[in-house]
């Protein structure tokens, strides 16, 4: 008998690498700027690197959108709306969307190999989450071109003009669906620029759009950081703002748009609370928290970084927690079992180590499990903090990695307050088995979406959007259709 | 005994997004070689028909040692499952082998019979010398809630098994959710077991990935509490190499090393060996040969 009862999964039977194979993908070693249907090289002629942050390696450069190009594209954006979009039959337009859609959905291997390249992610993750998602949002919206009638009762809609969107590098291709489906579904045109470390699929996405015979500058794509942003947000000719990313960078969006009379929606970051009560079912509750906290790295703004476990099984789930997290699978993200990839960039990573460290200098007990990273690239080791409390500032901040705090609590009520004692109010999980309590938690945070017995489920009918600093407005379902037309 | 149930929700659509996860792991090149030698190696070979003869048996227990001669480092099976009365022609046949000898018993599949009855079932055949006794729970009982009765037939059972390992199968087609196949994994493993399993095979569904997966997750609990070991049979449909590999992952990824041991793990099957077979064949050839390169007994 094992008189320590603990579990050994360094096995002496493992897993013999199982790479997707990445012989079929073509990646340009330079790309322009998609303007008016067209690559395009930029005005200024600077070009950046996009590296593969498992190996550090150069994948391709892309251009560097200064001011002028900017204007170029919402010119052409303006043009292609004026002329040919706006004006266009409802159901025409769902035609090319569906197009997009299904032209994904062909290339879908092609897709989810760039994106783990470029981004980091495990390919299980790109493969069966991001670009299967991505095509659904486009189908999705598809379906409401021609019935934004009676998308909104008793009102009818109006386009809002050219939309300027960028989008973060956690869920490239997916973030570049979310925003570019429902935009073009209710009849703008769109200027989009993907972030400055993910540029590759959503320059495929590009290739698509030319494939699917979208009219000419209906979609427009540049590249750059975030001076390019920045020229996109404050252009004058831009009706509508779309930001994903960072709460700091959403303030400054919307000091500056102001009295601009734009629209804009923002969705940021999340500190969300993941609640699992006593009565759970407590194994599969384990797996909701390694869902919520390690999912892509923990790149994740809905991901659920604070655990708030119930006193009495406490022991329980954190001991089941760790040995879960020693089963987890980190490495190379083309490898098929992998199941933590790499940190999306060097910055990322150092943000990371910094709040690591904070947790350990303010007293936090911390847990990794053992495990050798990858000598070149970047990687963090999945880590659980306990003992934490609230006034603790890896429990008020959002890290956006593989780093979990860990708190208990005794009532109801303890926790609902706790949950809802964050500047943040994006996302939230409850585990019951108990019908009537999730009812009262679910409905008493304060958070845009919460799961029940599950979590970071995503699905296009689906609203999705934060309270407080999480943001405004709501990507997703027929709310997401609201943020881009004028109800009349 | 005055037995009650603990109650551990069990969340069937988590149970089902964890095993199809697990199931998902890709197992190539030299792991997929020493997983297929491991399976191999955990097999019961079984043959559990109403219409089973000595001849049959026989040629069963020549197989289970003669796995396919042709093919050298090949590890020999487990063990052979079989009915009662067909133990001393297996004692005959593996006298000189280390092939465990199983036999099913408490009126199998049904175990409708008296508690009597059942435990001089048990007594016949661990006197006939068999090393492993394949128990059928009540499950009519079970259903009613008469834990009580159920721990102490078990008990009775363990207790006449002697030094034979007891396995209890739990016919989880007829247990009807996931709560249930671990309230009874919880009674057998408290009970006396020293293996649980899934299925007798003669009802369906069988042994499935949520309902192995949370006998497994119950065998890890009931360890982690007690400190005691019981191992886990999945039985009935599983016929293929790639499912086999699929529950290994599962065990690998559920309760690790200890449990990745024909000691500590089986499969309860007929047609499976064949397969894998056939599977390592390939790896060391690169081309499948055609069935009939195996032989069937």
């Amino acid at each position: 008998m094992n008189k320590t009862k603990t579990l050994k999964f360094d096995t002496n039977w493992s897993y013999s690498p199982a790479p997707e194979s990445i012989d079929y993908i073509e990646l340009k070693d330079r790309y322009g700027l998609f303007i008016d249907g067209n690559f395009t090289s930029s005005k200024g002629g600077n070009y950046f690197d996009t590296i593969n942050p498992a190996n550090e390696e150069k994948l391709s450069e892309v251009s560097e959108a200064n001011e002028k190009d900017v204007d170029k594209a919402v010119q052409a954006a303006r043009q292609a709306y004026e002329k040919v979009w706006s004006k266009m039959k409802p159901s025409e337009r769902g035609k090319y969307i569906f197009r997009i859609a299904r032209i994904i959905q062909e290339q879908a291997r092609e897709f989810a190999v760039i994106e783990s390249l470029d981004g980091g992610k495990p390919i299980r993750e790109s493969r069966d989450i991001d670009i299967p998602l991505a095509a659904a949002h486009f189908f999705y919206y598809a379906g409401w071109a021609d019935k934004l009638d009676y998308a909104f009762p008793g009102r009818s809609t109006k386009s809002l003009g050219v939309a300027g969107q960028i989008i973060p590098w956690n869920f490239p291709l997916l973030m570049a669906a979310w925003k570019i489906a429902p935009a073009l579904a209710a009849g703008n045109t769109v200027v989009l620029k993907p972030a400055e470390t993910t540029p590759l699929t959503a320059l495929k996405l590009a290739e698509v759009i030319r494939e699917a015979d979208v009219p000419p500058g209906v979609v427009n794509i540049i590249t750059g950081g975030g001076e390019t942003g920045k020229m996109l947000v404050k252009h004058p000719d831009v009706n509508k703002v779309a930001f994903t990313g960072s709460t700091e960078v959403g303030k400054f969006i919307m000091k500056t748009l102001a009295g601009s009379g734009k629209r804009y929606t923002l969705e940021l970051g999340g500190k969300a609370a993941n609640i699992i009560f006593e009565d759970a079912a407590i194994n599969q509750a384990v797996e909701g928290i390694v869902d919520a906290i390690f999912f892509n790295q923990g790149h994740v703004c809905c991901a659920g970084s604070r655990l708030y476990v119930q006193e009495s099984v406490a022991k329980e789930v954190i001991s089941k927690l760790k040995d879960r997290m020693n089963t987890l699978v980190i490495g190379d993200p083309l490898d098929k079992n992998t199941d933590i990839g790499a940190i999306n960039s060097r910055m990322q990573l150092e943000k990371i180590c910094k709040y690591v460290d904070i947790g350990k200098k303010e007293g936090g007990s911390i847990y990794q499990p053992s495990c050798t990273l990858p000598e070149k690239g970047f990687w963090y080791v999945p880590t659980l903090f306990a003992d934490v409390s609230q006034s603790h500032r890896i429990v008020q901040e959002e890290i956006f990695g593989p780093v979990l705090a860990i708190q208990t609590f005794r009532t109801v009520d303890e926790v609902i307050s706790k949950a809802n004692n964050t500047p943040y109010g994006l996302s939230g999980g409850v585990w019951t088995d108990k019908g009537s309590k999730l009812f009262k938690v679910t409905k008493e945070i304060r958070a845009g979406v919460i799961w029940a017995n599950t979590f970071n489920k995503f699905d296009p009918g689906s609203p999705f959007g934060g309270y407080k600093e999480s943001g405004i407005g709501r990507e997703g379902g027929v709310e997401g259709l609201h943020s881009y037309v004028e109800l009349v | 005994m005055n037995y009650h149930p603990q109650i551990h929700p069990i969340d069937q659509v988590g149970v089902g997004e964890r095993a199809s996860r697990l199931f998902s792991r890709s197992i190539k090149k030299e792991s997929k070689i020493r997983a297929l030698k491991l399976a191999l190696s955990m097999i019961d070979l079984t043959t559990l028909e109403g219409k089973d003869s000595l001849g049959k048996v026989r040629q069963l227990c020549y197989k289970a040692s003669h796995l396919h001669d042709q093919f050298s480092n090949l590890p020999q099976v487990a063990a052979v499952c079989m009915y009662p009365n067909m133990v001393e022609v297996a004692k005959k046949a593996l006298k000189s082998s280390s092939i465990k000898i199983a036999a099913v018993a408490t009126a199998f599949p049904s175990g409708m019979a008296t508690l009597e009855a059942k435990l001089n079932e048990v007594k016949s055949v661990v006197d006939a010398g068999v090393d492993e006794v394949d128990m059928v729970m009540s499950r009519g009982r079970f259903l009613q809630g008469d834990y009580s009765y159920v721990f102490d037939e078990v008990a009775k059972v363990k207790n006449t098994c002697g030094k034979a390992h007891l396995k209890v199968i739990l016919e989880t087609g007829e247990l009807i959710t996931l709560d249930n196949v671990r309230k009874a994994s919880d009674l057998a493993m408290e009970a006396g077991a020293d293996f649980i399993k899934t299925s007798t095979g003669k009802v369906k569904p069988a042994a499935t990935p949520s309902v192995v997966l949370v006998m497994l997750e119950a065998i890890r609990d009931f360890y982690k509490r007690t400190g005691k070991i019981v191992g886990m049979k999945p039985a009935g449909g599983i016929s293929t190499a790639k499912l086999a590999i699929q529950y290994l992952v599962m065990v690998r990824e559920t309760l690790g090393q200890e449990w990745l041991t024909p000691d500590r793990f089986r499969f309860g099957a007929s047609s499976l060996a064949n397969d894998i077979l056939m599977q390592i064949v390939k790896q060391s050839t690169g081309i499948y040969q055609s069935i009939n390169y195996f032989s069937i007994d």
